[in-house]
């Protein structure tokens, strides 16, 4: 209970555990809306694109106070993402490469001022990295404060224009034809994203970041098809991520940005596990009954031809010939106890196998169903 | 200029060029971001060999980056081949995942070593002339200019090999396939390619100047031109080109080399945006705007031709009447009818227009359209 102890009583832990939290959940909210919407990695470009507004906003303002260097880290990456619009609407080029484009530019941009800066002789500009890399240990209350108020705006937002952002991210073509503005509901999205994403730099930092998105939205789509339910899922992932990766980097000495991200990295290795009905142990299962049922039709036809060809239910098969009949080899055995279970076929008394009366009811039904068209049996 | 700006400069347009070569293709084929996601995690693959043969200047730590790389690639596609996320998630996965792991296994266990994570991202241009290769004691130039030099070789040779193959599958993959060739191993040995310039290139230049390389200037390429040689030219061209001018800004501004040349590239790649003769923003702005005129042009022509003849037509071909009927402003239509007249479509007497003999034949022929 020491954990428990200091997350409620510690007062760096439990900062950085909240801020962690609900960075999480707010990224994790909105990266559904840039998952769905085939934007996966806005995240990772819009991060990068923050830097030269972080460095201009300091050379600007000579202040380092975190809404200063949010405000410029925000006005950047708005602009990045009205450049990739721009790039992606208007010319050939594909998403993916104007993504690429702004990404590395804007953050090649942002270290050719930030290496500016730092020879000048001021040593105060020190520090900025910081949201290269991320240092969650340095938050202050002050900051959780700053996350969780831009955060509940965001969250704001979504909840007032779910309708228009469900639209937006299924079929914007539909929601232009009923007359909704797409281009500024799309802006809106974006600049709403943008916000969730250079709040987050500091604590994660600018590579990281693209995993806090992309991550809880992935986790949560393996577990539902609905967008609500994918909304709060993605945001529980992403707030248990921050938290849980927090507590791991206090408890284990790890760098806290890391930390999250393997958490979170870790609830996707899950999700795309043991989701029901798409993880990948369901479908096996899936995949797995459905050889087993196929195996078993084999040879209840198998045992219906022999059956035709001698005419008498009494006449017993032995297991060696339904396994060269079936090609199942080991399979034949289990498919015959299963029908044997299901009293289709019965174990004569030496040790042969032939249909019930049931059985031959079944394997006409069975041959009836797979032949339609020529519904007079598979006859002789 | 000194030997070591020279060398500097020769190792950035040598780096730019290499990169720019395999980019076309990852730009036409809808893989630019695997480039962003390589460089990142080639970091795990030389923390990894670094523990294993525990020397800085290994080659061996070269060989687990380029390793990483490829495995990278496996591993993405294998996200995304079980279709439960899409291709731009699987990479949004992996890389920060593996470049988490690699930044852990740096703070926890080599602390003490001088393998920084700044350093990687970032790049450090200005020390890669210091780091000298000599062959039987004779100094024959920066290492990494030879290192990149053959990497350039491999991938000149790599694309006049199997030009091809790769045109072929990157415009039409089932098409490849159908003829036989093998568009997996065409993507793999196209990604090692990848992987290898990568992991060259980020070692003397950083990541992000990587990325940049590999993109920016294929894709301004994109602009100026529709056949794939030219395009190749034109990238390496302007890689170069954003090689020696960022080089020059760095040194006038007295910042980052790596950042600078990523900036110029940006700034290329927006010059070509806003000025390509057929694609850029401005001649596609024109192009919209002389297609406006032509088809409001065509209406007034059209509406008169409709009326002519008829008991409305002295109405309906009044100059202030046309607000009215087609919704043009009056300074809209003032303007329109000037554009008309000057086509020789109609003529203006007493507030009256009259179509015409060309006016009559643009009408029906955009009617007829």
């Amino acid at each position: 209970m020491d954990l428990l102890h200091d997350l409620l009583f510690d007062y760096t832990l439990r900062t950085v555990a909240l801020g962690s939290a609900a960075l999480g959940a707010v990224s994790g909210t909105l990266g559904v809306f840039a998952v769905l919407r085939r934007e996966a990695l806005l995240g990772d470009a819009i991060s990068h694109a923050a830097l030269p507004g972080i460095v201009l906003a300091f050379m600007l303002t000579g202040s380092k106070s975190t809404i200063v260097l949010v405000g410029g880290a925000f006005a950047a990456g708005w602009l990045g993402t009205a450049l990739l619009r721009v790039i992606t609407h208007q010319t050939r080029i594909p998403s993916d490469s104007a993504l690429g484009i702004v990404l590395s530019v804007f953050f090649g941009l942002g270290l050719m001022l930030l290496t500016f800066v730092q020879k000048r002789p001021d040593a105060a500009q020190a520090g900025l990295e910081t949201f290269l890399f991320g240092q969650a240990a340095t938050l202050l209350q002050g900051d959780v404060i700053v996350i969780a108020c831009l955060g509940l705006a965001s969250v704001a937002v979504v909840t007032l224009l779910w309708k228009e952002f469900k639209i937006l991210s299924f079929d914007p073509e539909f929601g232009g034809s009923l007359g909704f503005p797409m281009d500024r509901i799309e802006l809106l999205l974006g600049t709403v994203l943008v916000l969730a994403i250079v709040i987050g730099l500091q604590t994660v930092g600018v590579v990281l970041m693209a995993a806090m998105v992309v991550a809880p939205a992935a986790a949560a789509r393996q577990w539902t098809d609905s967008l609500g339910t994918m909304v709060w899922l993605a945001a529980l992932f992403g707030g248990l991520s921050g938290a849980g990766g927090a507590v791991l980097s206090s408890t284990g000495g790890l760098p806290t940005g890391p930390a999250i991200v393997l958490t979170v990295s870790g609830f996707v290795a899950l999700s795309m596990t043991l989701a029901p009905r798409r993880g990948l142990v369901w479908s096996w299962l899936a995949a797995r009954r459905r050889r087993a049922a196929i195996r078993r039709d084999t040879v209840l036809a198998d045992l219906y031809a022999l059956y035709l060809q001698h005419g008498r239910l009494e006449h017993g098969h032995p297991l060696a010939v339904l396994e060269a009949m079936s090609e199942a080899g080991e399979g034949t055995r289990r498919s015959l106890e299963a029908l044997e279970e299901e009293g289709l076929a019965r174990r004569l008394v030496d040790g042969s196998w032939g249909l019930t009366t049931e059985g031959r009811e079944a394997a006409t039904e069975l041959l009836a169903e797979l032949q339609p068209e020529n519904g007079d049996g598979g006859g002789g | 200029m000194s030997g070591v700006e020279l060398e500097i400069q020769l190792l950035a347009v040598t780096v730019g060029v290499a990169c720019a070569l395999p980019g076309v293709f990852l730009v036409l084929r809808r893989m630019a971001l695997m480039s962003d996601a390589i460089s990142h995690t080639v970091l795990l693959g030389i923390v990894v060999a670094f523990f294993i043969v525990e020397d800085l200047t290994s080659p061996v730590l070269i060989l687990g980056a380029a390793a990483t790389g490829v495995l990278t690639v496996a591993l993405v596609e294998s996200i995304r081949g079980t279709g439960l996320v899409r291709e731009d998630a699987a990479i949004g996965l992996v890389f920060p995942a593996l470049f988490s792991i690699a930044v852990i296994l740096i703070t926890r266990f080599a602390g003490d070593v001088h393998l920084d994570t700044d350093a990687v991202l970032l790049g450090e241009l200005a020390l890669a002339p210091f780091r000298r290769l000599e062959i039987g004691g004779l100094d024959v130039g920066p290492r990494a200019l030879w290192v990149m030099l053959g990497i350039l070789a491999l991938n000149v040779a790599f694309l006049a090999a199997f030009y091809k193959e790769l045109k072929l599958s990157t415009f039409d993959a089932s098409l490849a396939a159908a003829l036989g060739f093998s568009p997996v191993l065409v993507h793999y040995a196209f990604m090692g390619v990848v992987s290898v310039t990568a992991v060259g290139a980020f070692d003397s230049v950083g990541s992000i100047l990587v990325v940049a390389f590999m993109i920016v200037p294929p894709a301004a390429a994109y602009l100026l031109s529709d056949r794939l040689g030219r395009v190749i030219w034109l990238s390496a061209l302007l890689g170069a080109l954003s090689a020696v001018s960022g080089y020059w800004l760095a040194r006038w501004l007295d910042a980052s080399i790596a950042g600078s040349m990523a900036g110029a590239a940006g700034a290329l790649f927006g010059l070509v945006l806003l000025f390509a003769p057929e694609r850029g923003l401005i001649a596609l702005a024109r192009r919209r705007a002389r297609q406006r005129v032509e088809f409001t042009r065509q209406m007034l022509a059209i509406h008169l031709l409709h009326h002519e003849g008829t008991p409305a037509a002295a109405e309906e071909s009044r100059l202030d009447h046309l607000s009215e009927h087609l919704r043009w402003t009056p300074i809209q239509a003032e303007r329109i009818v000037d554009a008309a007249r000057r086509a020789g479509l109609v003529t203006l007497d007493d507030e009256r227009l009259h179509l015409t003999e060309a006016g009559r034949s643009e009408a029906r022929k955009a009617m007829l359209r």
